[in-house]
């Protein structure tokens, strides 16, 4: 775009009135708001802050903390070691070894042997969740993950397993019910303009 | 030797007073800070944190005091003591309670006649406020020599703008109470208290029985604004704490120091907040002066009850200027120059001038 484009709008940048010009009424309005803020948290405990041991704070629902790997009804791990998390996943900390599903499980080719997230390295982003085409990998509101080294902070398939369990009931998957018809868009939208 | 014996108890109640005062004005801050950002601040240590500035006490001393190999190390040494000693002794000549005629005495034990308590430490002072001011504007050595001896860009910066701002606000600070001490008519602090008070009462229509309107906030307010911006500036308080300036500067002239050193310049300035705030209160609302309280009631109760009220009234300037604190942001440089020669220098000479004329005009 050249800077004579007709299309440019030029903001002037507004000019001070007499009264904020003198700072005096201008200063009053703002004592106005920082004294509302002191009085609503000494008087009325407006404060947005927990005190966190003993309060805990309750993460928004697509709040993305530390991993999970979901089960079926028959209580089998869901993933069927396609490798599209690790694929999608930005920062490379997920490990996939596929082994051949035992033939009493008819219902996929593959599940995997072992599944392995660094917590340290996995940035939070949630693409793995996204790329899961069987919904089997999940992101829970746990926040509070600590390990003592490093060893300690890279999850195996057993310790995802188990946060599913302990995750359950607060946060049950997703996606387990089909969407209803109502969550199509409900207006259609504009036609893009240039 | 009666006197003398009576100075050094009140020097040591006063300096005892302030610095503990200091030490509860810190966790004052922190919870006012706290509050206006709704959070709820420090509240672990003992009820409502009362603790906590022993704690805060305690750490200062403990930690390692790390004194760099490249700093002038004299001056870097002297730099604190300064802070310290320059906030501390202008409290000599502020009265924290009635003085003179109204002030209670006690009768002394084997003969040795009545004791006067002044609530002074050096009472009859005629040249008072230029004492504080004088000794005030020395603080700014402590920062001027602490930029320079540690050695470091950032110091050095901070150093250099405080002493252009120190130069700068002297003179609004210093003119801004010319007109109160004009209507006054003395340069001691008491009886600039004393006229407040007399005044107040004299007031024609009615208006005396209201007791307050002779207070300096009401006779001259332009001078009222003008010393309250300037002491902002002379305390290094925001908006105008440029030399200290934690995001460009990185803490400015304190950046090398450590443990107790930086802690003595934190009392200095709370120190010096508490010096401008009972300034502040004495030169413009009356001091220890309500409605129902004058200069002709005598005895102890009169007296704690001023005291009582002239603290209070400290107390409330002081949360005042926190309150400001986290109302307005730092000013730029030149912004701070413009403010006060292009501003505040301008109108308090007309302030000034114009309190000439009108006592002039009303007195002759």
């Amino acid at each position: 775009m050249r800077a004579d484009d007709p299309s440019l709008k030029r903001i002037e940048p507004p000019t001070l009135k007499w009264h904020e010009k003198v700072y005096v009424p201008t200063i009053l309005q703002g004592l106005a708001v920082t004294g509302r803020h002191i009085l609503g948290v000494a008087v009325a405990s407006q404060q947005v802050t927990v005190q966190y041991p003993e309060e805990q704070h309750v993460p928004s629902p697509n709040y993305r903390g530390v991993h999970r790997l979901n089960k079926d009804e028959q209580g089998r791990v869901k993933c069927v070691a396609c490798m599209l998390c690790a694929t999608a996943c930005p920062a490379h900390c997920i490990d996939i070894v596929g082994t051949t599903a035992p033939p009493e499980w008819p219902d996929r080719e593959k599940y995997p042997a072992s599944f392995v997230i660094d917590e340290l390295r996995c940035i939070y982003c949630g693409m793995c969740e996204e790329a899961c085409p069987v919904e089997a990998i999940e992101l829970t509101g746990l926040y509070d993950i600590t390990g003592l080294s490093r060893e300690e902070m890279i999850y195996d398939k057993a310790k995802l397993l188990s946060v599913y369990d302990v995750t359950r009931d607060a946060e049950p998957m997703k996606y387990t019910q089909v969407p209803a018809e109502a969550s199509a868009p409900t207006r259609i939208l504009p036609p893009l303009s240039h | 030797m009666l006197v003398l014996i009576g100075i050094v108890i009140k020097m040591l109640v006063v300096v005892g007073v302030t610095q503990g005062a200091v030490a509860y004005l810190i966790l004052v801050e922190r919870k006012v800070a706290a509050y206006a950002q709704d959070r709820i601040g420090p509240n672990r240590c003992g009820p409502f944190a009362l603790i906590q500035p022993l704690a805060d006490g305690a750490k200062m001393l403990l930690k390692e005091d790390v004194i760099p190999g490249y700093v002038n190390k004299p001056l870097y040494l002297l730099a604190p003591l300064i802070a310290i000693v320059t906030a501390t002794i202008g409290f000599a000549v502020v009265p924290f309670g009635p003085v003179g005629v109204s002030a209670p005495g006690v009768s002394l034990p084997f003969g040795m006649g009545d004791y006067k308590v002044d609530f002074q430490i050096a009472p009859a002072i005629d040249i008072g406020i230029v004492y504080v001011f004088a000794v005030g504007s020395l603080a700014v050595y402590a920062v001027i020599l602490a930029g320079w001896a540690s050695n470091n860009k950032y110091s050095f910066i901070g150093g250099l703008r405080s002493s252009a701002q120190l130069i700068s606000y002297e003179i609004p600070l210093g003119l801004s109470i010319l007109p109160t001490v004009l209507l006054a008519g003395s340069l001691d602090l008491n009886a600039i208290i004393n006229y407040q008070d007399a005044l107040g009462e004299s007031l024609p229509f009615g208006l005396g029985s209201l007791g307050f309107l002779g207070w300096g906030v009401f006779t001259c307010p332009i001078g009222f604004l003008i010393f309250l911006t300037s002491a902002f500036a002379e305390t290094n308080r925001l908006p105008f704490d440029l030399p200290e300036s934690e995001q460009e500067l990185i803490g400015g002239f304190h950046t090398e120091y450590s443990a107790m050193k930086f802690g003595m310049f934190f009392l200095g300035e709370y120190l010096h907040v508490i010096t401008v705030s009972f300034l502040t209160v004495v030169l413009f609302f009356g001091g220890w002066d309500l409605p129902g309280l004058s200069q002709e009631q005598v005895g102890w109760i009169p007296a704690l009850l001023k005291t009582g009220v002239l603290v209070g009234k400290v107390a409330l300037m002081i949360v005042f200027m926190m309150w400001i604190r986290w109302t307005l942001p730092r000013f730029r440089y030149d912004q701070l120059m413009d403010l006060a020669w292009k501003a505040l220098i301008p109108l308090a000479l007309v302030n000034l001038v114009a309190m000439m004329v009108f006592l002039q005009a009303t007195r002759s």
